[in-house]
Protein backbone atom coordinates (compact mmCIF):
# COMPACT_ATOMS: atom_id res chain seq x y z
CA UNK A 1 0.00 0.00 0.00
CA UNK A 2 1.63 3.21 -0.99
CA UNK A 3 1.95 6.28 1.39
CA UNK A 4 -0.72 8.19 -1.22
CA UNK A 5 -3.40 5.87 -0.54
CA UNK A 6 -3.00 6.06 3.31
CA UNK A 7 -2.80 9.98 2.86
CA UNK A 8 -5.90 9.57 0.70
CA UNK A 9 -8.03 7.54 3.58
CA UNK A 10 -6.26 9.47 6.60
CA UNK A 11 -7.66 12.98 4.40
CA UNK A 12 -11.36 11.68 3.79
CA UNK A 13 -11.40 10.77 7.09
CA UNK A 14 -10.23 13.55 8.36
CA UNK A 15 -12.44 15.84 6.26
CA UNK A 16 -15.80 13.64 7.69
CA UNK A 17 -14.86 14.40 11.29
CA UNK A 18 -14.80 18.64 9.91
CA UNK A 19 -17.66 18.36 7.80
CA UNK A 20 -19.59 16.67 11.18
CA UNK A 21 -18.02 18.91 13.46
CA UNK A 22 -19.11 21.98 11.27
CA UNK A 23 -22.94 20.75 10.88
CA UNK A 24 -23.96 18.98 14.05
CA UNK A 25 -26.22 21.27 15.83
CA UNK A 26 -25.02 19.52 19.72
CA UNK A 27 -21.84 21.95 20.43
CA UNK A 28 -20.36 19.10 22.72
CA UNK A 29 -20.58 16.54 19.55
CA UNK A 30 -18.72 19.06 17.60
CA UNK A 31 -15.75 19.66 20.21
CA UNK A 32 -15.77 15.48 20.12
CA UNK A 33 -15.63 15.75 16.15
CA UNK A 34 -12.76 18.00 16.32
CA UNK A 35 -11.20 15.78 18.17
CA UNK A 36 -11.20 13.00 15.18
CA UNK A 37 -9.56 16.06 13.27
CA UNK A 38 -6.71 16.85 15.43
CA UNK A 39 -6.11 13.19 16.18
CA UNK A 40 -6.49 12.12 12.79
CA UNK A 41 -3.76 14.63 11.56
CA UNK A 42 -1.31 13.35 14.16
CA UNK A 43 -1.85 9.54 12.54
CA UNK A 44 -1.09 11.50 9.19
CA UNK A 45 2.10 13.50 10.43
CA UNK A 46 3.65 9.55 11.93
CA UNK A 47 3.16 8.38 7.84
CA UNK A 48 4.93 11.32 7.13
CA UNK A 49 7.89 10.41 8.96
CA UNK A 50 7.51 13.18 11.01
CA UNK A 51 7.17 11.51 15.10
CA UNK A 52 8.00 15.04 16.93
CA UNK A 53 4.96 16.57 15.26
CA UNK A 54 3.03 13.40 16.31
CA UNK A 55 4.47 14.16 19.85
CA UNK A 56 3.16 17.38 19.64
CA UNK A 57 -0.27 17.49 18.42
CA UNK A 58 -1.61 14.77 20.63
CA UNK A 59 -0.46 16.58 23.52
CA UNK A 60 -1.72 20.09 22.30
CA UNK A 61 -5.00 18.62 20.85
CA UNK A 62 -5.85 17.04 24.51
CA UNK A 63 -5.11 20.37 26.24
CA UNK A 64 -7.75 21.82 23.26
CA UNK A 65 -10.32 19.34 23.93
CA UNK A 66 -10.30 20.29 27.75
CA UNK A 67 -10.27 23.47 27.50
CA UNK A 68 -13.24 23.29 24.55
CA UNK A 69 -15.37 20.84 26.53
CA UNK A 70 -14.57 23.27 30.26
CA UNK A 71 -16.11 26.16 27.46
CA UNK A 72 -19.22 24.35 26.66
CA UNK A 73 -19.92 22.08 29.38
CA UNK A 74 -23.48 22.42 30.75
CA UNK A 75 -24.08 25.77 28.51
CA UNK A 76 -25.98 27.08 25.47
CA UNK A 77 -27.58 23.44 24.64
CA UNK A 78 -30.22 24.73 22.45
CA UNK A 79 -28.85 25.62 19.16
CA UNK A 80 -28.94 28.95 17.89
CA UNK A 81 -31.84 29.88 16.61
CA UNK A 82 -32.36 29.19 12.37
CA UNK A 83 -33.52 32.09 10.31
CA UNK A 84 -30.66 31.74 7.92
CA UNK A 85 -29.31 35.21 5.74
CA UNK A 86 -29.96 32.87 2.09
CA UNK A 87 -27.52 35.98 0.17
CA UNK A 88 -24.80 35.52 2.82
CA UNK A 89 -24.87 32.24 2.59
CA UNK A 90 -25.21 31.78 -1.28
CA UNK A 91 -22.20 34.10 -1.75
CA UNK A 92 -20.08 32.15 1.26
CA UNK A 93 -20.72 28.85 -0.91
CA UNK A 94 -19.55 30.56 -4.22
CA UNK A 95 -16.78 31.77 -2.34
CA UNK A 96 -15.53 28.20 -1.17
CA UNK A 97 -16.41 26.63 -4.34
CA UNK A 98 -14.46 29.28 -6.64
CA UNK A 99 -11.36 28.62 -3.90
CA UNK A 100 -11.47 25.07 -4.49
CA UNK A 101 -11.29 25.10 -8.12
CA UNK A 102 -8.78 27.47 -7.91
CA UNK A 103 -7.06 25.05 -5.59
CA UNK A 104 -7.21 22.37 -7.46
CA UNK A 105 -5.92 23.92 -10.54
CA UNK A 106 -3.02 25.68 -8.61
CA UNK A 107 -1.96 22.46 -6.87
CA UNK A 108 -1.45 20.64 -10.22
CA UNK A 109 1.59 21.93 -10.49
CA UNK A 110 3.28 20.39 -7.49
CA UNK A 111 4.16 16.88 -7.49
CA UNK A 112 3.90 14.78 -3.53
CA UNK A 113 7.11 13.17 -2.57
CA UNK A 114 9.51 15.50 -4.27
CA UNK A 115 10.56 18.15 -2.32
CA UNK A 116 12.04 21.30 -2.91
CA UNK A 117 15.41 19.75 -1.45
CA UNK A 118 15.84 17.27 -4.51
CA UNK A 119 15.80 20.07 -6.56
CA UNK A 120 17.96 22.80 -5.07
CA UNK A 121 21.41 21.60 -3.79
CA UNK A 122 21.94 24.48 -2.03
CA UNK A 123 18.59 24.93 -0.21
CA UNK A 124 19.43 24.91 3.53
CA UNK A 125 17.71 21.57 4.37
CA UNK A 126 20.33 20.24 2.76
CA UNK A 127 23.13 21.80 4.77
CA UNK A 128 21.32 21.17 7.68
CA UNK A 129 20.81 17.16 7.20
CA UNK A 130 24.46 16.84 5.84
CA UNK A 131 26.06 19.47 8.56
CA UNK A 132 23.41 18.81 11.81
CA UNK A 133 25.25 15.98 13.06
CA UNK A 134 29.02 17.55 13.05
CA UNK A 135 27.85 21.41 13.41
CA UNK A 136 25.60 20.83 16.43
CA UNK A 137 25.77 17.12 17.94
CA UNK A 138 21.92 16.45 18.11
CA UNK A 139 20.84 13.14 16.51
CA UNK A 140 17.73 14.36 15.68
CA UNK A 141 17.99 17.31 12.90
CA UNK A 142 14.51 18.50 13.87
CA UNK A 143 16.30 19.37 17.11
CA UNK A 144 19.00 20.79 16.21
CA UNK A 145 17.13 23.61 13.58
CA UNK A 146 14.97 24.46 16.15
CA UNK A 147 17.61 25.11 19.37
CA UNK A 148 20.26 25.73 17.19
CA UNK A 149 20.59 26.70 13.60
CA UNK A 150 16.55 29.09 14.03
CA UNK A 151 16.64 29.71 18.11
CA UNK A 152 15.70 32.99 17.65
CA UNK A 153 12.31 31.57 16.11
CA UNK A 154 12.04 29.07 19.76
CA UNK A 155 12.54 32.18 21.82
CA UNK A 156 9.39 34.25 19.11
CA UNK A 157 7.35 31.34 19.85
CA UNK A 158 8.01 31.21 23.40
CA UNK A 159 7.09 34.91 23.79
CA UNK A 160 3.91 34.37 21.54
CA UNK A 161 2.95 31.65 23.85
CA UNK A 162 3.70 33.31 26.72
CA UNK A 163 1.43 36.93 25.56
CA UNK A 164 -1.33 34.73 24.48
CA UNK A 165 -1.66 33.31 28.39
CA UNK A 166 -1.25 36.53 29.86
CA UNK A 167 -4.10 37.91 28.19
CA UNK A 168 -6.22 35.01 28.62
CA UNK A 169 -5.62 35.38 32.46
CA UNK A 170 -6.39 39.04 31.97
CA UNK A 171 -9.31 38.09 29.97
CA UNK A 172 -11.09 35.51 32.62
CA UNK A 173 -9.96 37.28 35.65
CA UNK A 174 -12.94 38.48 37.49
CA UNK A 175 -13.67 42.10 38.07
CA UNK A 176 -10.67 44.21 38.41
CA UNK A 177 -10.06 45.73 41.61
CA UNK A 178 -11.93 48.99 42.50
CA UNK A 179 -10.17 52.01 42.89
CA UNK A 180 -10.00 53.45 46.07
CA UNK A 181 -12.18 56.28 47.10
CA UNK A 182 -10.13 59.54 46.60
CA UNK A 183 -8.84 58.65 42.85
CA UNK B 1 -5.22 14.15 -5.51
CA UNK B 2 -3.75 14.91 -1.62
CA UNK B 3 -3.24 18.43 -2.02
CA UNK B 4 -6.71 19.46 -2.99
CA UNK B 5 -7.79 17.10 -0.09
CA UNK B 6 -5.90 19.17 1.88
CA UNK B 7 -7.00 22.24 0.61
CA UNK B 8 -10.94 21.08 1.00
CA UNK B 9 -10.30 20.46 4.49
CA UNK B 10 -8.94 24.75 4.62
CA UNK B 11 -12.49 25.50 2.56
CA UNK B 12 -14.39 23.32 5.22
CA UNK B 13 -12.93 25.11 8.55
CA UNK B 14 -13.30 28.67 6.12
CA UNK B 15 -17.04 28.51 5.83
CA UNK B 16 -17.64 27.29 9.09
CA UNK B 17 -16.12 30.60 9.60
CA UNK B 18 -17.56 32.86 7.73
CA UNK B 19 -21.13 31.33 8.08
CA UNK B 20 -21.94 30.02 11.58
CA UNK B 21 -23.19 32.19 14.56
CA UNK B 22 -22.39 30.08 17.53
CA UNK B 23 -18.50 31.53 18.56
CA UNK B 24 -17.95 28.01 19.53
CA UNK B 25 -18.30 27.09 15.99
CA UNK B 26 -16.30 30.10 14.96
CA UNK B 27 -13.19 28.60 16.90
CA UNK B 28 -13.56 24.91 15.62
CA UNK B 29 -13.45 26.96 11.92
CA UNK B 30 -10.27 28.47 12.69
CA UNK B 31 -8.61 25.63 14.24
CA UNK B 32 -9.86 23.34 11.32
CA UNK B 33 -7.97 26.08 8.87
CA UNK B 34 -4.98 25.75 11.23
CA UNK B 35 -4.68 22.11 11.39
CA UNK B 36 -4.86 22.02 7.28
CA UNK B 37 -2.35 24.55 6.87
CA UNK B 38 0.43 22.62 8.92
CA UNK B 39 -0.68 19.71 7.43
CA UNK B 40 -0.12 21.27 3.69
CA UNK B 41 3.45 22.24 4.74
CA UNK B 42 4.40 18.59 6.28
CA UNK B 43 3.42 17.20 3.53
CA UNK B 44 5.39 19.39 0.98
CA UNK B 45 8.62 18.12 2.49
CA UNK B 46 7.64 14.54 2.28
CA UNK B 47 10.42 13.06 -0.37
CA UNK B 48 8.81 9.83 -1.70
CA UNK B 49 11.25 6.44 -2.38
CA UNK B 50 10.07 2.78 -3.63
CA UNK B 51 8.38 2.04 -1.05
CA UNK B 52 6.95 2.62 2.07
CA UNK B 53 10.12 2.50 4.19
CA UNK B 54 12.44 4.46 1.79
CA UNK B 55 11.28 7.50 3.57
CA UNK B 56 13.09 8.36 6.80
CA UNK B 57 12.43 10.62 9.67
CA UNK B 58 15.29 13.12 10.41
CA UNK B 59 16.75 11.09 13.09
CA UNK B 60 20.59 9.78 12.98
CA UNK B 61 20.44 6.32 14.74
CA UNK B 62 24.03 4.64 15.45
CA UNK B 63 23.74 2.44 12.70
CA UNK B 64 22.71 5.00 10.62
CA UNK B 65 25.11 4.87 7.09
CA UNK B 66 24.89 8.59 6.65
CA UNK B 67 25.25 8.99 2.96
CA UNK B 68 21.93 6.35 2.65
CA UNK B 69 20.71 8.99 5.63
CA UNK B 70 21.28 12.05 3.19
CA UNK B 71 19.28 10.25 0.30
CA UNK B 72 16.29 9.08 2.05
CA UNK B 73 15.48 11.74 5.30
CA UNK B 74 12.40 13.74 4.32
CA UNK B 75 12.82 17.69 5.14
CA UNK B 76 13.66 18.90 8.08
CA UNK B 77 12.93 22.22 8.04
CA UNK B 78 8.95 22.53 7.09
CA UNK B 79 8.93 20.28 10.52
CA UNK B 80 10.76 22.25 12.81
CA UNK B 81 8.04 25.56 11.62
CA UNK B 82 5.13 23.80 11.71
CA UNK B 83 6.01 22.52 15.35
CA UNK B 84 6.34 26.06 16.12
CA UNK B 85 3.32 26.60 14.82
CA UNK B 86 1.33 24.29 16.06
CA UNK B 87 2.48 25.72 19.75
CA UNK B 88 1.61 28.90 18.81
CA UNK B 89 -1.99 27.95 17.32
CA UNK B 90 -2.80 26.36 20.74
CA UNK B 91 -2.00 29.56 22.58
CA UNK B 92 -4.06 31.47 19.93
CA UNK B 93 -6.98 28.90 20.38
CA UNK B 94 -6.50 29.62 24.00
CA UNK B 95 -7.02 33.28 24.01
CA UNK B 96 -10.43 33.00 21.58
CA UNK B 97 -11.81 30.38 23.95
CA UNK B 98 -11.07 32.82 27.47
CA UNK B 99 -12.82 35.42 24.98
CA UNK B 100 -15.58 33.14 24.36
CA UNK B 101 -16.15 32.10 27.85
CA UNK B 102 -16.12 36.12 29.18
CA UNK B 103 -19.17 36.83 26.29
CA UNK B 104 -21.20 33.55 27.90
CA UNK B 105 -20.78 35.49 31.04
CA UNK B 106 -21.60 38.70 29.80
CA UNK B 107 -24.68 38.07 27.60
CA UNK B 108 -25.48 34.24 28.67
CA UNK B 109 -25.63 33.46 24.73
CA UNK B 110 -22.67 31.90 22.16
CA UNK B 111 -24.99 33.54 19.43
CA UNK B 112 -23.28 36.21 17.98
CA UNK B 113 -26.46 38.03 16.59
CA UNK B 114 -27.83 38.37 20.47
CA UNK B 115 -24.89 40.01 21.35
CA UNK B 116 -26.10 43.36 20.39
CA UNK B 117 -24.21 45.99 23.14
CA UNK B 118 -21.36 45.04 20.77
CA UNK B 119 -22.59 47.60 18.12
CA UNK B 120 -21.09 51.22 18.47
Amino acid sequence: MGIELIMIIILIFILLGAIIAVEIKDLLSAVISIGVVGFGISIAFLFLQAPDLAIVQIAVETVLLVLLIRATIRRDIKSTHSHINWAGLICVVVLCLGLIGFGYFALQELEFGKPAITRLEEAPSNHYLKQGLTQTGSANIVTSVILDYRAYDTLGEASVLFTAIIGALAILRGIARKKKGGK
Amino acid sequence: MIFPLCFALFVVGLYCALTKRNVIKIVIGLAIMEYAVNLFLVLLGYKKGITLADAQAPIIEPVTNLDDFFMKAVDPLPQALVLTSIVIGLGVTALAIAICIRLYQRYGTFDISEMRRLKG
